[in-house]
Formats: structure tokens, sequence, C-alpha cells
């Protein structure tokens, strides 16, 4: 029962932080119809600075305002979105979609490599955080307590957001520019602004998704590019654009891929592309998408 | 480089023919007064440009931007990997062969999947599925050798070996530049008559106007699906004369990555244009090179690069070189 359970927490564990991933990109994508292949990084500039300010600025410092600093790199990650959206996205938004692709990959090979300029090309760690809260025992297994604050903070940002987008101003603003922008703009709605605070709030969740996860782990290169096709198979599954979709999409592919570790090693990844594969023909907007 | 831009506009076959000739002397004798490390660098670039134009045919000719080219490309070397694992095979003409009919099949399958969409969802599904190849060749290492890869020997040209040339490098940078270059004109050749033939009219037209297509009968999903084939096959091909240029095929070729080098090739050279793609290739090779050497953050430089020409330089090195031109002229 107990192995039963834990993998149960690890399916959950993934999909908190593939929700996180997935759902900003989801959310940039539905307000502001660009796939950011870049996104990846974001998560990786996440997990770098918290791993940063926790093992090397700050190690030593009192647990408890470790924990407080976690989500610095989810900050961190904002200020680079809220940076990055009017100075390289802003003038490709009235042109093909193939030049929106195509910068946001030249994105993700600078973003790459400005990472492996600040912080080298070694594995930074803060696995003092993960090490601090110990275990915890679930029938006869042991299971990290620090996994399981990772899952509440994936469900309490999932309902945060929520919260977010379906009773609050802001939230409505978000909502009206992604069904129809022009009508949003008639209206008058600050298209630009809209656009900045959807991309700063979209690499937040990023950005939080490898703040929160990068104590258990550690902040390597090359998670980037990882984590964005991960992501990109949960939006698939769920819908470009949808956050509920991306919540769905990520528990599915949390319990495939904690499945496929266990059952079937071998075509663990292959299995989930293949899911997204049939996803996108049998439903081409996904599970929870509207067709354009 | 402008002649090869006028050449392949060119319509009139004698006349590109011409516009054609001097460059295809320069590179017969080019080895002569090259270093063999620049002609093999030369031969890398000369099958990128060969996968490249494949890619393009999608890109520039029908309107499509796949992003999972590295499929093709990784099928076509594995496939030559296999045979030399598998079948004990060596002669690079029967390589050829199994790449043409392994990519084939491939593309076959993928296209059929993959052309019911268009715009992104096209992209992200030929990337979706070019990574379970991918993945296939990560995890199954017993058979593909993993991330190690597989290493593939000399193979033999037209039956003669050269196995016992003690000089690998002079064998990659004279005889085996030759092969490819041979292969590349005809690939060059047969894709400009695939392009201007009433089938690649009527892929100009889907890509310009869908609906119109239609209207005058075209039947969409199948001239996209022949074309996805086409252009995989000539991608694949460019894979089975890269592994032994390599010397060893890795996953990495089928990594999504890769396929963001080869729009990158097309972008840099302009996929608006036929010859674009050829120039892009060509370039990106020697930019990429150069950029390992000179930094470690190559990716960085090539990142800047392409975000610059895709806000500055929409239309490539040979649409830049094109609107220069016409300007000269209109000036004199």
């Amino acid at each position: 029962m107990g192995i039963g359970l834990i993998h149960i927490l690890n399916a959950l564990l993934y999909a908190s932080v593939l929700f996180l991933i997935a759902g900003g990109l989801s959310l940039i994508y539905g307000v502001m119809r660009i796939v950011n292949l870049a996104h990846g990084n974001l998560y990786a500039i996440g997990a770098y600075v918290t791993a940063w300010v926790v093992g090397q600025w700050l190690a030593g410092a009192p647990t408890v305002v470790l924990y407080l600093l976690i989500p610095a790199g989810a900050l961190a990650a904002a200020a680079t979105g809220a940076l990055i959206e009017p100075t390289l996205l802003r003038p490709f938004y009235k042109r093909a979609e193939e030049y929106q692709l195509l910068v946001t990959f030249g994105l993700l090979m600078i973003l790459e490599d400005v990472v492996r300029f600040v912080w080298g090309p070694y594995p930074l760690s803060a696995s003092v955080l993960w090490t601090d809260l110990g275990s915890i025992a679930l029938g006869d297994a042991l299971y990290p307590t620090y996994n399981l604050l990772v899952i509440a903070v994936g469900g309490v940002a999932a309902a945060f957001l929520w919260a977010f987008i379906y009773r609050t101003r802001f939230g409505m603003v978000l909502r009206a520019a992604s069904q129809n922008m022009r009508m949003a703009s008639a209206l008058g709605i600050n298209v630009n602004r809209v656009y900045v605070q959807a991309f700063t709030l979209g690499c937040f969740m990023a950005g939080l998704g490898g703040a929160i996860i990068v104590p258990s782990q550690s902040a390597v290169l090359g998670m980037s590019v990882d984590a964005l096709i991960l992501a990109f198979i949960v939006v698939v599954i769920g819908g470009l654009g949808s956050l509920e979709g991306a919540l769905v999409g990520a528990l599915i592919v949390g319990v495939v891929r904690e499945a496929g570790i266990a059952l079937f090693p071998e075509i663990e990844l292959a299995v989930l592309y293949l899911i997204a594969a049939i996803v996108l023909l049998v439903r081409p907007a996904g599970l929870f998408g509207r067709t354009a | 480089m402008s002649t090869v831009v006028l050449a392949l506009e060119e319509r009139s076959p004698a006349r590109a023919a011409a516009y054609a000739a001097p460059v295809i002397v320069l590179l017969l004798v080019l080895p002569y007064l090259l270093a063999p490390y620049q002609t093999m660098l030369l031969t890398y670039g000369l099958v990128m440009a060969i996968a490249t134009l494949g890619f393009n045919l999608l890109l520039g000719y029908t309107g499509l931007l796949s992003f999972g080219h590295s499929a093709f490309f990784g099928v076509g070397a594995y496939a030559v990997a296999f045979s030399v694992k598998y079948l004990g095979l060596a002669s690079m003409e029967l390589f050829i062969v199994g790449a043409i009919v392994a990519s084939a099949l491939v593309t076959a399958l993928f296209g059929f999947v993959c052309v019911r969409y268009t715009r992104i969802f096209f992209s992200i599904l030929t990337l979706a599925l070019s990574q379970v190849l991918w993945s296939l060749a990560f995890k199954f290492f017993w058979v593909t050798g993993g991330t190690d890869g597989l290493r593939v020997p000399t193979p033999t040209l037209l039956g003669k070996s050269f196995a016992e040339r003690e000089d690998k490098m002079a064998f990659l940078a004279h005889n085996y530049y030759y092969y490819v270059l041979v292969l590349f004109i005809a690939c060059v050749a047969l894709l400009w008559v695939i392009v201007n033939s009433p089938f690649g009219k009527a892929l100009q037209a889907i890509r310009d106007n869908e609906t119109r297509a239609e209207f005058v009968g075209l039947q969409i999903w199948r001239y996209r699906w022949i074309a996805f084939m086409v252009s995989g096959v000539f991608t694949g091909l460019a894979g089975a004369l890269w592994v032994p240029l390599n010397g060893l095929t890795t996953p990495d070729i089928l990594y999504w990555p890769f396929s963001g080098e080869i729009v990158f090739m097309a972008v840099l050279g302009g996929f608006r244009t036929f010859s674009g793609p050829i120039i892009g290739a060509v370039v990106y090779n020697y930019l990429k090179t150069y950029a390992i050497g000179f930094t470690v953050y190559w990716q960085l430089l090539l990142g800047a690069i392409l975000v610059t020409l895709v806000l500055v330089l929409p239309t490539g090195i040979t649409g830049t070189a094109g609107q220069l031109l016409a300007r000269l002229r209109r000036s004199s």
C-alpha cells in the first residue's frame, strides 16, 4: 500500500511542477497567441536563481529565511519576462507566426548561454532545504516531506490562479483579451499593458516551477529544453490557451510518466509523445481547447 | 554569391544552367585551392544544403513550418548505421537506397498524420512525432547505441574501397567531397525541376491561398502529403551522406534543436528564394564552426544573430542581396 501511495504522490509531484510550467505557457498563448520556445529557459532561470540564493549567496542562513526566499527565482523569471516582452516580442505580433517561433528559438539559444555565463557549467544545488525537512513515514515506506510541500504549492498555485482569472477584474480583462483582442482594445483596454502583464505572469509561473523543484533536484544546463518539451505535451493534450487543460494535461502526463518509469521505462517518453499526437489528431485544439 | 541567386531564380532552364555553371566550376576546383579541413567543412555545408533545400520545399513553397525535420535526417543517418551494424553493408550506394526507402516510409506515415493541420499545430505535431523517434533512439540503447551512438566506417564509393587508405581526411576532402558534390548538383537540379513544375506551382498556389486553390480543383491534403514526403526524403538523403563524414551517428541529430538549426539555415539564407537554403546552410555551417572555436558561448552568438535576422532582415541573405541588386540596377 505504501508503495502505491508513493507512486501517486510522485505523479502529483510531477504534475504540480508541470502545471506551473505548462500553465504559464498556455496563459501566454491564450492571451498573446505566441508559442514561447524560450519558456523552458524561464523555468531554468527560476531554478538557478533560487539555487544560487539558497545554496551559495545566503548559504548558512537560518533555514526559515531560506524557505521564505524560494520565490526569489520566480521573481527573477518574472522580471526577465517583463524585460523580454516589450523589447523582443512586441515587434512580432503583426507578423507571421513563423517569425514568432523563430525569435523565441533565438531567445532560447541566448538564454541558455546567459545561464551558463552567469552560473557556469556545473550543477547548482539547494538540497539543504530538501534534507532539512527529512522524511515522513507513509505506511511501510518513507517519503521526503519537501515533495509534499511542492505538491501543496502546485495545488495552491492552481487555486490562486483560478481565483485570479475568474474572480478579479484583472482576470476578466485577461479573459476578454484572450477571446477577442480587437474587441477588448476597442472597449478601451490597453493591449500593450495586458500583454506585458500576461507574459510576466506566465514567466512567474514557470520560474516558480523551477524554484520549488530545485531543492529536490538541482539546477543543470539543459533542464530548460527537457521541461519545454514536457510542457508542450501537457498543453497539446490539454489545449493551448486553456488553464483547466494545463491542469488536466499535467495530471495525465504526471501519471503516465510515473507509471512509465515503473512499468515501461524504455518507451515512457515515446508513449507521452504518442498520446500528444493522438490527442492532436482526435481533437486538434486539445481536450479543453477552443477551436480557433 | 549573387550569381547563384540569379541563376536559381531564373525560370528558363538554359539560363539557369548558364548562371550556375561558374559556381559549379568553382566548386569543382575548390578542393585544389583549399586546405583539406576547409574542403571538409564545405562538404558538411553541401550536405546540410541538401537537407535545408528539402525542408524549404515545405516552408518556402508549401507554407508549412516543420519543427521535426531532424526526424528524417536522423532516419537517413540511422538507416546507414543499421545497414552497417546489422547487414554488414559497406557500399555507399546501398546506404543511399536504404536511407531513401526508410525516410520515404517514415515521411509517408508522419506526413499522413501531419498535413491535416497547418500553422502552429503542424509545427507542434511534427515536433512531437520527431521526438518519438528521438526518445526511441535514446532509450533502446542496445539497438541504437544510445547516446554513444553507432560508428560508421569509411564506405566504398561506386564499389571502390578506400578503407586501406591511411589518411581519412584526404578521403573525405577529396573522393567523398566529389561524391557529395555530384549528388548535391543532382538534388538541386531535381528540386529546381520540381518547384518549377505544375506540381510546384500547385504547392505555391496552396501556400498563397488555400481556399482558391481548392476551388481550382486541387486536392490540397494530397499535394501537401506528397510535398511532405519529397521534402523528408531529401532531408533523409542528406542524413545518409552526413554519417560517413561524421563517422558516427548519435541521437543528437534526432533531437528537436537540430530541427531548429535546419529552420535557422533556411531563414538565414532566405526561405522565399530557391537558392536561399543552399547559401544559408553553407554559411551557417561556417558560422557555427567558427563560433564554437571562438567562444564557449556560441549559442548566445548564434541566437543573437537569429533574433537580429528575423527582426531586421527577414528575407535572409538572398532576399537582402536581391533587394540591393534591384536598387543598384534602378539607380544605374
